[in-house]
């Protein structure tokens, strides 16, 4: 080689684009995953991907909102944040719902999002959309960058926004000149300490807050837990179940919340909430002393908030001050990661009433008004079809939903012992999200049995990325609790809306076992409740994906229920 | 209730948006905001006047404004010793004589005519919101052609009076 072609040859090596240089803070970042899906904006972002030997595998979706909420899945079983790459438009705007969910859910993400070439930003350019307008209100923040050097920073400072305090998404907008161009000088990667004065979210708690705590819990003659995902997030499953036990304090459940105190554990009365169980929510009602670790308050576990919780002094322990007393007035205010705050109320001297009669009141009602439902050799009962998902499971594996009925069957008879086992779209509810997410869920959990407990309405939301799990040979096994309906919006016409069942009956479903098969997966069914055992039985056993399609009966509603605009003492369908 | 808060923002791009838009998704009801630079590089001080129901609401609108990111400090300041400064620019019309007659008008505001034509006159005026919409009514009369006020800004005097604790007050 000439002396001249050597010196080129260093000198295209020395050549770094923009794109590389994400690369290498992706790297040091350490993701080892990332969800996308090309386009003309992330081209050279793809094309560095292609040349370098990047240390983390770039999962192709097949649908941009697969991708996201593969994500999603991907970060709430690990506890990492979720790495999204899409190109700018249609592909920014077809992860809006999951950055949306994510922010409800508060999942850490960080989505790239491609952006065109700053010189026609604002000129309506070909695939351009405002993703920095678009992805405000449901971002915790979002960057676009201007300058080429500021990209390691951003990057950085990304992860550490999505995943520190109380978690959420973060979109960096990098428009093509910025990840083609090529750097200056080699440009300084690592994921060393960001400083971001308006941002230090307060980890340990006020310890006089924690006296007051304390002193309330000896004090109380019916106190219980609320327990949300917080003590997920905060890895405090362990510090709380050391409290509920030390105090013998009973722990509800919100539903994003199962899996933070164990399911099966004596004190714990299950999900609380508009399709909780009774024992819970009057519970709630009936409480001296309501304790929460990291839930927000949603609508949908308070019910009417004139009725909640009417006798009881409400602590409120959470990472984020803003929720503290935005839906329920709190007259103790704990501002700290739930971990810290419970390590430190397990590390003070409480000694609780005896209050036993409160928690046999509490274990009466549990045994008396347990979920119930019907059993026919007709049909399969969906309620039991979740029931054998967790006898064949073991109660061992993590569970995916969508949103609706069958979310609501898995969260009441699919009760969860270990945190990060349940993976489900809470705030924003959203169809299309269980399948893909038990993607994202099995890439970060690769040992693990996982199950998409999917409606035949939201599985043919994101049905498409069928083709992910063949080509990866994921195991993950499809459950669809097909009622041939929108049985969530059945069930509501059915109540409130004199039978109307306007749309939410589907005249014709495909035959989803050819749907696998076509894909190259295995398709089961299952028509009654021998098939059910057995095609389940098989279909954990095999390593590879399995689809199984389970015919359920149509009219089954979730109950118990708090219809809107009622308070948690007044459940309709509380038994038979 | 009106409040007046004041908060202390990075001077990042967005910064404006993100923070009307939360505003405006969780319903606050703004009369002004006022953006600006302030003593530090890099910093602006923005002045937010706003139509509150009741304390509880206060209490979320503060919380959310903190929670931003570029957001390093807020401030409730309305029970507070402030200085709280407004401007407008009105044009009246009128003839000559009537321009006479406004110039006795805002002599007691401190107001001053910036701008004379033919058959207007364009004054400017600065000081807290009442004042100024006292004046606006003064002028009416003569036919408003054009009225632009800034909203307000505001911040803390120098001097805090000392909080007087009266006995038993807590009682009241």
């Amino acid at each position: 080689m000439s002396v001249k072609a050597e010196q080129e040859v260093q000198q295209t090596e020395k050549k770094v684009t923009g794109a590389d240089i994400l690369i290498q803070a992706l790297t040091a970042a350490g993701v080892d995953t990332v969800f996308g899906y090309p386009g003309g904006a992330v081209l050279p972002i793809y094309d560095a991907l292609y040349r370098n030997d990047a240390p983390f595998k770039h999962v192709l979706s097949r649908h941009e909102q697969g991708s996201v909420h593969a994500a999603e899945g991907y970060a709430r079983v690990t506890g990492k944040p979720g790495v999204v790459l899409a190109t700018s438009g249609p592909g920014a705007t077809n992860l809006i719902t999951g950055i949306t969910d994510a922010m409800m859910d508060s999942l850490p993400l960080v989505v790239f999002t491609g952006q065109v070439a700053s010189n026609v930003i604002g000129t309506d350019a070909f695939q351009e959309s405002d993703v920095m307008g678009i992805t405000t209100p449901v971002t915790k923040y979002n960057y676009q960058v201007r300058d080429l050097e500021q990209l390691p920073k951003i990057v950085n400072e990304a992860f550490h926004i999505a995943s520190t305090g109380r978690p959420g998404p973060v979109v960096v907008d990098i428009p093509k000149d910025i990840s083609s161009s090529v750097s200056a000088q080699k440009a300084e990667v690592s994921s060393s300490n960001c400083y971001l004065p308006g941002y230090q979210p307060n980890k340990k708690p006020n310890p006089l807050q924690i006296v007051k705590l304390a002193d309330a819990v000896s004090r109380a003659k019916k106190p219980l837990i609320l327990a949300g995902a917080g003590v997920i997030f905060a890895e405090a499953a362990e510090e709380l179940k050391t409290f509920a036990e030390a105090h013998k304090l009973p722990v509800v459940n919100t539903l994003l919340g199962l899996g933070g105190f164990p399911g099966t554990h004596e004190l714990s009365l299950g999900m609380g909430g508009m399709h909780g169980n009774y024992a819970a929510n009057t519970g709630i009602y009936d409480c001296d002393l309501l304790i929460n670790f990291g839930a927000r308050f949603d609508d949908r576990l308070t019910g009417n908030l004139k009725h909640f919780a009417p006798n009881a002094k409400v602590a409120h322990v959470d990472i984020d001050p803003a929720e503290i007393g935005k839906n329920v007035e709190t007259e103790i205010p704990v501002v700290a990661d739930a971990k810290k705050a419970l390590a430190a109320l397990n590390d003070t001297d409480i000694t609780a009433n005896d209050h036993d009669e409160w928690l046999d009141e509490l274990r009466e009602n549990q045994t008396a008004y347990p979920y119930w439902y019907d059993r026919s050799d007709r049909y399969i009962s969906p309620q039991w079809l979740t029931e054998q998902v967790y006898t064949a499971s073991d109660g061992k594996a993590i569970v995916t939903t969508d949103v609706g009925q069958h979310q609501m069957w898995a969260a009441q008879y699919y009760p969860f012992d270990q945190p990060n086992k349940w993976v489900t779209s809470g705030g924003l509810g959203t169809m299309g999200f269980g399948f893909p997410a038990a993607v994202g869920a099995q890439l970060g959990k690769p040992d693990e049995l996982v199950v998409a407990v999917v409606g035949d309405g939201g599985f043919q939301m994101t049905a498409q990325e069928l083709s992910v799990i063949k080509e990866r040979q994921l195991p993950v096994k499809v459950v669809i609790v097909n009622n041939q309906s929108l049985g969530m919006v059945r069930q509501w016409q059915e109540s409130f809306y004199e039978e109307r069942y306007s749309e939410s009956i589907f005249p014709e479903n495909p035959d989803f076992v050819k749907l696998a098969e076509c894909y190259g997966i295995r398709g089961m069914k299952a028509e009654n409740e021998a098939e059910v055992k057995d095609v389940l039985a098989e279909a954990f056993a095999y390593d590879g994906p399995v689809v199984i399609d389970c015919h359920v009966e149509q009219k089954e509603c979730v109950y118990p229920m708090i219809a809107p605009g009622k308070g948690l003492h007044e459940m309709i369908g509380v038994s038979r | 209730m009106k409040r007046i808060i004041t908060a202390d923002v990075q001077n990042q791009s967005g910064v404006l948006n993100r923070i009307t838009g939360m505003l405006h998704k969780r319903q606050f009801n703004i009369d002004s905001i006022t953006v600006g630079k302030s003593e530090r590089p890099g910093i602006s001080k923005m002045t937010f006047v706003v139509e509150i129901s009741d304390d509880q609401k206060l209490e979320q609108l503060t919380k959310q404004l903190n929670k931003q990111i570029d957001v390093l400090k807020v401030k409730d300041i309305t029970d507070k010793a402030i200085v709280a400064r407004e401007l407008a620019l009105i044009k009246v019309g009128g003839n000559a004589q009537q321009q006479a007659e406004i110039q006795g008008v805002i002599n007691p505001f401190r107001a001053s005519v910036i701008d004379v034509s033919k058959d207007s006159l364009t004054i400017q005026v600065t000081g807290k919101t009442d004042k100024i919409e006292a004046l606006i009514a003064l002028l009416r009369p003569y036919g408003i052609k054009e009225l632009a006020r800034t909203g307000m800004t505001a911040f803390l005097r120098g001097n805090q009076p000392q909080e007087v604790t009266e006995i038993n007050s807590h009682l009241v």
